[in-house]
């Protein structure tokens, strides 16, 4: 309970500021979102959300994101490893390279994406004279998403795995463990919270992300279309509750993950 | 099971951790590394097991020479200071983990591994922990997890750090005397490094005192408290008073201190040539008795009763010396006679 | 003795491999992009990439973005500093919540971020018909990029401090008490200078984002060239008509305020680690 009279000063003051900046921010916006919906009725709410094309739509962000954030994993989890563990030449910079999708203005990110992967593009022209299409497609539209979650995953890791203590890994050689079942049984689990919290935070990136993604997927409806894309055309055609509803349920289903992977947590600890 | 380790050394940039160690354990022998922090006992453990090289020096176990050897040859079992117990797997899992990571060709069956785990637990007192973690139990019982889950593995030699550290005194007592009687039931060569005399004193067969990375002194706890290599050694030994002396004219002369010389005869260690020197006097090898006012060279300033006697706590012309004597003899304050009986004395080298 | 592979490090040529591997993903992938904007940018040579940057619509939404960044970042300063005191120096019930809400806009895509702003002062929007009738523009021009880049900004200091300050206890501040200090004097002359480097760096990281953001800005934005602007979106809009070379230049533009803002932070954290004073 707050006390009265707290030999710390400020609590009332910094509390209400704190209030008002939250409220008039983000409480007030966000029950517009909540509210505007509702306007549709039950049955108008759910027929908006479950077209065909917003189904389509919620697909690919959800889907493509998990994928994305799949193979971030395998990913970030090399990255931490080699900053962490190792010394060589280099590695500030390898430490600052992570931290450049996050930094990165996401229309800067999509716009070079796009100049890499395009037919004529770095990349896209040997990956086309291969046959792989990737700009234009949602294939692109996981790389833009691996692109800004890589990252979450591997800032999550870095400093579980710092303050792994080196003794657990000793023990296990000491009992007879080669360094791949040291890894395996002693190392990953312990950092399986710290792996599943990056997926989880990579994962609610990619799913709302506009800037990086939008030059680089073909946007056509039911193909390569993703849901914010959604929420701009209904709005620009003034469908303000239909737009509302496709972000609620973006929030929803974005929360209803986020639970999930809260339970898995939990459960990982069995006790 | 034999172990000879030969002329060690080991460096860590400027410090010399290691010093031409050179060391044989008896099989079923339990030996203790003594010495104060940074005397090199940690690293001697964690080169024999593997955790760590030498710059120079050979291990023979079983006289196998184990320098090509990885740790998780060796076989040996290393209990760690901090128990580094396996955070995320039950205290049934952390002893099965030895047994579950061998080679399919040496691995046993399930039902096997669980057999050999629950006897384990059960010897240990702690069968009813086997689901628990790490971080749900008391730092004496992951003391003893630890200790299970080396002894899983079957190892021919224990390793020790500092086993006891972590543990206030009570559990301290109880885990060295069940120690005791462990080690006596399964015969396991045995190493521990400890910087506590007392228990080094009470567990091991022998003792290796070391300082500054090298071994000064490797007997059984009896020889080395009757007859301490060096100053050093009958320092580390605790309970002596440490005093400034001479030894000139055939006896050790205590000035400046009011003490009467001491004949070489009645020395138990006496350096070899004359000269500036320190002597050792314990607690028991003091004389006092009670003087009038006016005589007398040393004052009471307290008494401690312990056990039978009392620990007195003496001011002998400002240096505090400790001695035992029966219980009443003086009241703090009281002039006293003090004399040595005996004395250890050791060439002062500067 | 030969110094064998300490058990728990891995084999020498293992080792190489891995951390090739590390530096091949980060510059294939991270770097290269980057490389790819400038050498776009450039691919002209220096004039015409100068030429759209010099250009009246370039410049009024560089002084856009500018002017938006200037009141986003201090506003969201003030609120973020305001929430890690009460939050990380006191106990009260709801505690958790408000760290959560806080976490909130973070969470949350830009395109909602700008959505949510639309919904409350569009033309349809619950305020709509009372600005249009006092003839106030929110959305569709300045003060509309300006609330959703608030919204997009405002956990970032806020995150850097909370942790820290948690971390720093109450001590020093109690102890400040105990010697008669007040609020504000504990606060600047206690508080602040155990926090400064911590906050520069969440206020760093609040400009770049909001100088950057575009989603956001994009909904709410009328797109009306020189005026509703900010950086990102003229790079949208040059891109869109197949300006390249132009859009390259804003974009290398932006992109340089990130490598600008990746250095500070960096040098940043090297200064506490090597014991600046935090």
């Amino acid at each position: 309970m707050p006390r009265r009279c707290d030999a710390v000063p400020g609590f009332g003051f910094s509390l209400s500021v704190t209030l008002l900046w939250l409220g008039g921010l983000v409480l007030l916006p966000l029950l517009a979102l909540l509210l505007r919906p509702a306007e549709l009725g039950p049955a108008g709410l759910w027929h908006s959300v479950t077209e065909p094309r917003v189904l389509a739509a919620l697909r690919l962000s959800f889907g493509a994101a998990l994928a994305a954030s799949a193979l971030n994993l395998p990913l970030g989890l090399l990255v931490a490893w080699v900053l962490v563990r190792y010394r060589f030449p280099g590695r500030g910079l390898l430490d600052a390279a992570v931290d450049l999708p996050f930094a990165l203005p996401t229309a800067v990110a999509g716009l070079a994406l796009t100049a890499l992967y395009a037919p004529n593009g770095w990349i896209g022209a040997p990956l086309a004279a291969l046959g792989l299409k990737v700009a234009y497609t949602p294939l692109g539209v996981g790389l833009a998403m691996l692109f800004v979650g890589l990252p979450f995953v591997v800032r999550s890791v870095e400093p579980v795995l710092r303050d792994l203590p080196r003794e657990a890994e000793e023990a296990a050689a000491t009992l007879g463990a080669t360094r791949a079942q040291a890894l395996w049984r002693v190392v990953l689990p312990a950092l399986a919270p710290a792996l599943l919290a990056g997926f989880a935070m990579a994962s609610a990136r990619a799913i709302g992300e506009y800037g990086s993604v939008i030059f680089i997927a073909g946007n056509m409806p039911m193909v390569s279309e993703i849901a914010p894309l959604l929420i701009v055309t209904r709005l620009e055609q003034f469908d303000y509750a239909g737009a509302a509803a496709v972000g609620l349920a973006m929030l929803a289903l974005s929360f209803l993950m986020l639970l999930a992977l809260n339970l898995a947590r939990r459960l990982w600890r069995p006790a | 099971m034999s172990l000879e380790v030969a002329q060690l050394s080991r460096r860590f940039g400027d410090a010399q951790a290691l010093r031409d160690v050179s060391l044989a354990v008896r099989g079923g022998e339990f030996v203790a590394l003594l010495g104060p922090s940074g005397s090199g006992k940690t690293t001697l453990l964690r080169v024999l097991a593997g955790l760590d090289f030498a710059d120079a020096g050979t291990v023979r176990i079983d006289g196998r020479d184990m320098s090509a050897v990885p740790a998780r040859e060796r076989g040996i079992g290393f209990v760690f200071q901090s128990y580094a117990l396996f955070r995320h797997m039950s205290v049934f899992e952390n002893i099965a983990f030895g047994l579950r990571v061998r080679p399919r060709a040496q691995r046993p069956p399930r039902a096997e591994i669980a057999r050999r785990v629950e006897a384990l637990l059960g010897r240990m007192g702690i069968a009813e922990l086997a689901r628990r973690l790490p971080e749900q139990i008391s730092g004496g019982q992951r003391q003893r997890v630890a200790l299970a889950r080396a002894l899983a593995i079957e190892p021919r030699l224990l390793l020790l750090d500092e086993p006891f550290g972590a543990l206030d005194a009570e559990v301290r007592k109880g885990l060295r005397r069940w120690l005791r009687a462990l080690h006596a039931e399964l015969g396991l060569t045995s190493l521990f490094v400890t910087h506590d005399q007392e228990e080094a004193m009470e567990l091991a067969d022998r003792v290796a005192v070391m300082q500054a990375g090298a071994v000064v002194q490797f007997d059984t706890p009896a020889a080395i408290l009757d007859r301490p290599a060096s100053a050093f050694v009958a320092g580390f030994l605790g309970h002596a008073a440490r005093l400034p002396a001479r030894l000139s004219a055939g006896a050790l002369h205590f000035d400046p201190l009011p003490l009467p010389p001491l004949p070489r005869a009645a020395l138990r260690a006496t350096p070899e040539a004359e000269g500036p020197a320190v002597a050792f006097v314990r607690s028991h090898e003091w004389r006092i008795r009670p003087a009038a006012a006016g005589e007398g060279n040393a004052t009471l300033l307290h008494a401690r009763r312990s056990g039978g006697r009392e620990q007195l706590e003496i001011d002998l012309a400002g240096q505090v010396i400790e001695a035992e004597a029966a219980p009443g003899l003086l009241q703090p304050g009281q002039p006293c006679v003090v004399e040595a009986v005996t004395a250890r004395a050791y060439a002062d080298k500067p | 003795m030969a110094p064998g592979v300490s058990p728990t490090a891995e084999p020498r040529w293992l080792r190489r491999l891995l951390i090739g591997a590390a530096a091949l993903l980060l510059g294939l992938f991270l770097l290269l992009p980057l490389a790819a904007v400038f050498t776009e940018a450039l691919r002209r040579g220096w004039a015409p990439a100068w030429q759209a940057l010099s250009e009246p619509d370039a410049v009024a939404a560089v002084r856009l973005t500018l002017l938006v960044a200037a009141i986003a970042v201090p506003v969201n300063m003030a609120g973020g500093v305001a929430a890690a005191w009460c939050i990380a120096k006191f106990r009260f019930p709801g505690r958790s919540l408000l760290l959560a809400l806080i976490e909130l806009p973070f969470s949350v895509s830009p395109v909602i971020s700008g959505l949510v702003w639309v919904l409350l002062f569009g033309a349809q929007g619950w305020f709509g018909p009372w600005l249009q009738a006092h003839d106030v523009q929110i959305v569709f021009a300045v003060p509309g990029l300006m609330l959703a880049t608030l919204f997009v900004t405002f956990p970032f200091v806020a995150r850097t401090l909370i942790p820290l300050m948690q971390d720093q206890g109450r001590g020093a501040e109690e102890a400040a008490a105990t010697l008669g200090a007040s609020g504000w004097q504990t606060f600047r002359r206690v508080t602040l200078p155990d926090i400064r480097w911590a906050l520069l760096s969440g206020v760093l990281l609040c400009n770049a984002r909001a100088m950057g953001e575009f989603g956001a800005v994009s909904v709410v934005s009328g797109h009306i060239r020189g005026e509703t602007n900010t950086m990102p979106l003229h790079v949208e809009i040059l891109y869109n008509e197949y300006q390249f070379v132009a859009a390259f230049a804003v974009a290398a533009l932006l992109a340089l305020l990130a490598l600008v803002t990746l250095a500070a932070k960096t040098l940043l954290e090297r200064g506490t680690r090597r014991g600046l004073p935090a």
